[in-house]
């Protein structure tokens, strides 16, 4: 895989954007300045943005609860997510989604979603508009461990590989479906196994290691994009925060955190890029240094924008 | 002016807007090469090809969900959930997605989806294939509910439902497929939320819905020859509601029976019952009468089937006792 040096350092700096972008989060809820609940993405951020910088114009993507991070990997804009999850007008939807419903259709970004596995026939049916539309487009669906338990999953799967429909299903395995560890709710240890039921490939990579997501998801874009069918990716990744913010986590030991904290996605990908000269420390640092701003601003924005009027409770019930 | 089924004004709908706009595209259980469980889309598949009308696996889950995926990302589907029974299967992806998806994003998604299903007693279908889940669906805003008792009804109705840019629930009657009428042919678009007045009268407003239309019309003409003149309400839509035909009807009458398939309790006859009261009551001489089933599900054997459909004798008691 060829990369230029702003192509890898792009990626380098969207990982980060997505990791200051949910301590920051992190940081508010905590201190009470942000109603309702989060559920962040940190420790995951190489999926995301392996999976996306696979992706064009036409294409979609269907996240899950824990969304921040694909939509930033998409494109979305860090102060319009921000000022959302604030529940203020400028948000992605005049405050009206929060978190779990942040999305940008125009932008191929069919929202975050607040049931489990319920993406999963969106992005067939996304797909299956670009199939039907004649764009070459295709759509991804990001969806957990926990959502490959449910009939969402089967029927669209199935559907998917009847249809040849050009979708790509990525499930973040991180190993958790909130509390209940992959052993205990799940007979097999690699998701990507079930893709043998539809008839379809199904690889499971390092979801730690932004290279391999990168080019398993590239494959199955090309499979996708030529008429071949959906694939299933199973990155095998894990959250570094709870379930939500709050969560207390007494399902998961420290010595398994900080084992997997040591995996960093983050941490990795920079190694690497150092080691490959592609860059310097001060390159690095400077990157992250605007990212920190770059977050800085999206809270100021946040901050500022004005809370929705109670005018907007009934209006976009319905399109006129 | 066509004399045709209500089942044939449904398929001349498909047709004529799948003719006008390359956009819509049916997709459901057995829907193209058997031509749909009721034969309402027989013919289909062979004139727009299996591309526009898909046959899909026995996966309610699948057909709705990617049916909202595909009018996110610009297409105008026309599912069909053989019947309204199996909503339960595919409510998540109708209610929680659909009818929630342009509110949730801020008004930036639009979700023209024309879901048609099946819905009524009569063929001895039982508790699973037989119900009237239409008040389900008024409780979910976002979404419009349709409900044709005429096949004129069942066309313009149609094609409106189809060209709106909201989910749509269209709720066909099993007992009404083999219904004879009139239809327009051609382009003919009845819009959404406006009732009719099927037949005119001053004593008693009866709104019914669906197959109960038919009924009223029945028990209308009984009543005729005692001197009692019924006027016989068909919203068409519950969501959105003609309140204003209905309350206009009331004035003029002071007497309403409601009559709907669905079990009374819950149904959405308590809801215009209290739109009536709220906003009609100096309106009104007696009690408002509800005429619906009763409170269990859809029996088998044929004479309780029978017993469990409101029918003309039972409308005609509810008038009497408000006269």
């Amino acid at each position: 895989m060829a990369f230029s040096k702003e192509e890898m350092l792009g990626m380098y700096r969207k990982m980060l954007l997505i990791r200051e972008f949910e301590e920051t989060v992190a940081n508010l809820f905590s201190q009470g300045q942000i109603p309702g609940f989060v559920h962040l993405y940190v420790g995951e951020e190489a999926v995301a943005v392996g999976v996306c910088s696979n992706l064009g114009d036409k294409d979609y993507i269907a996240s899950t609860h824990r969304g921040h991070g694909h939509g930033i990997a998409r494109g979305a804009s860090v102060d319009k997510m921000m000022a959302e999850i604030f529940g203020k007008i400028n948000g992605y939807c005049r405050g009206k989604g929060g978190s779990m419903h942040i999305a940008d259709v125009e932008l191929g970004f069919l929202g975050a979603n607040g049931i489990v596995g319920a993406g999963l026939p969106l992005a067939a049916g996304a797909a299956f508009a670009n199939k039907y539309l004649k764009n070459n487009g295709v759509a991804v669906c990001f969806f957990g461990d926990g959502a490959s338990n449910r009939a969402t999953f089967h029927e669209a799967l199935n559907l998917a590989s009847i249809w040849k429909l050009p979708v790509v299903f990525v499930c973040e395995n991180n190993m958790y479906g909130i509390s209940m560890s992959q052993e205990r709710h799940q007979n097999i240890t690699d998701v990507a196994d079930r893709a043998v039921a539809y008839g379809i490939p199904g690889v499971s990579v390092d979801g730690n290691d932004l290279m391999a997501v990168y080019e398993a998801a590239g494959e199955a874009v090309k499979r996708a994009r030529a008429g071949e069918g959906p694939t299933l990716i199973e990155c095998k990744t894990y959250r570094h925060r709870g379930h939500f913010e709050g969560d207390a986590c007494v399902y998961r030991s420290e010595d398994e955190l900080n084992e997997w904290k040591k995996k960093c996605p983050i941490q990795r990908f920079s190694t690497r890029l150092l080691e490959m000269n592609m860059t310097t420390r001060e390159e690095l640092e400077s990157i992250a240094a605007g990212v920190k701003e770059q977050i800085k601003t999206a809270v100021e924005y946040a901050n500022r924008s004005p809370l929705p009027d109670e005018t907007e409770l009934t209006t976009d019930v319905y399109c006129d | 002016m066509q004399e045709m089924t209500y089942s044939q004004a449904i398929n001349a709908a498909l047709r004529e807007e799948m003719k006008r706009d390359n956009t819509v595209y049916l997709l459901g259980e057995d829907v193209g090469v058997f031509g749909g469980c009721f034969g309402v889309t027989t013919g289909l598949i062979q004139e727009f090809g299996p591309e526009r009308v898909l046959d899909t696996p026995i996966s309610e889950t699948a057909i709705v969900g990617s049916a909202v995926g595909a009018a996110a990302a610009g297409l105008r589907p026309v599912p069909e959930i053989m019947f309204m029974d199996f909503m339960t299967v595919c409510l998540d992806e109708f209610f929680n997605q659909a009818a929630k998806m342009r509110y949730m994003f801020g008004g930036k998604a639009k979700v023209p989806i024309t879901l048609r299903t099946v819905c009524g007693a009569g063929l001895g279908a039982a508790a699973q294939h037989s119900q009237s889940l239409e008040a389900w669906f008024t409780h979910m805003p976002g979404v419009k509910v349709v409900m044709p008792s005429t096949p004129a009804d069942a066309k313009g109705l149609l094609v409106s439902s189809i060209r709106d840019d909201n989910p749509v629930i269209f709720i066909e009657h099993k007992m009404l497929y083999g219904v004879s009428g009139e239809v327009p042919e051609g382009e003919y678009a009845i819009p959404l939320g406006q009732a009719d007045i099927k037949r005119e009268g001053k004593d008693v407003t009866v709104v019914a819905t669906s197959l109960m239309v038919h009924r009223a019309l029945a028990a209308a003409e009984t009543l005729a020859a005692e001197g009692v003149e019924l006027e016989v309400v068909d919203p068409r839509t519950l969501m959105p509601f003609d309140k204003e035909t209905v309350l206009k009807s009331v004035e003029k009458t002071g007497r309403l029976v409601i009559v709907h398939e669905a079990v009374k309790t819950g149904g959405f006859g308590g809801e215009i019952a209290a739109i009536v009261a709220e906003e009609g009551f100096d309106s009104l001489d007696a009690p408002i009468k509800r005429v619906a089933a009763p409170f269990a599900p859809v029996p088998f054997s044929p004479p309780l089937e029978a017993a469990y459909v409101p029918g003309e004798e039972k409308i005609i008691e509810a008038v009497k006792e408000i006269l």
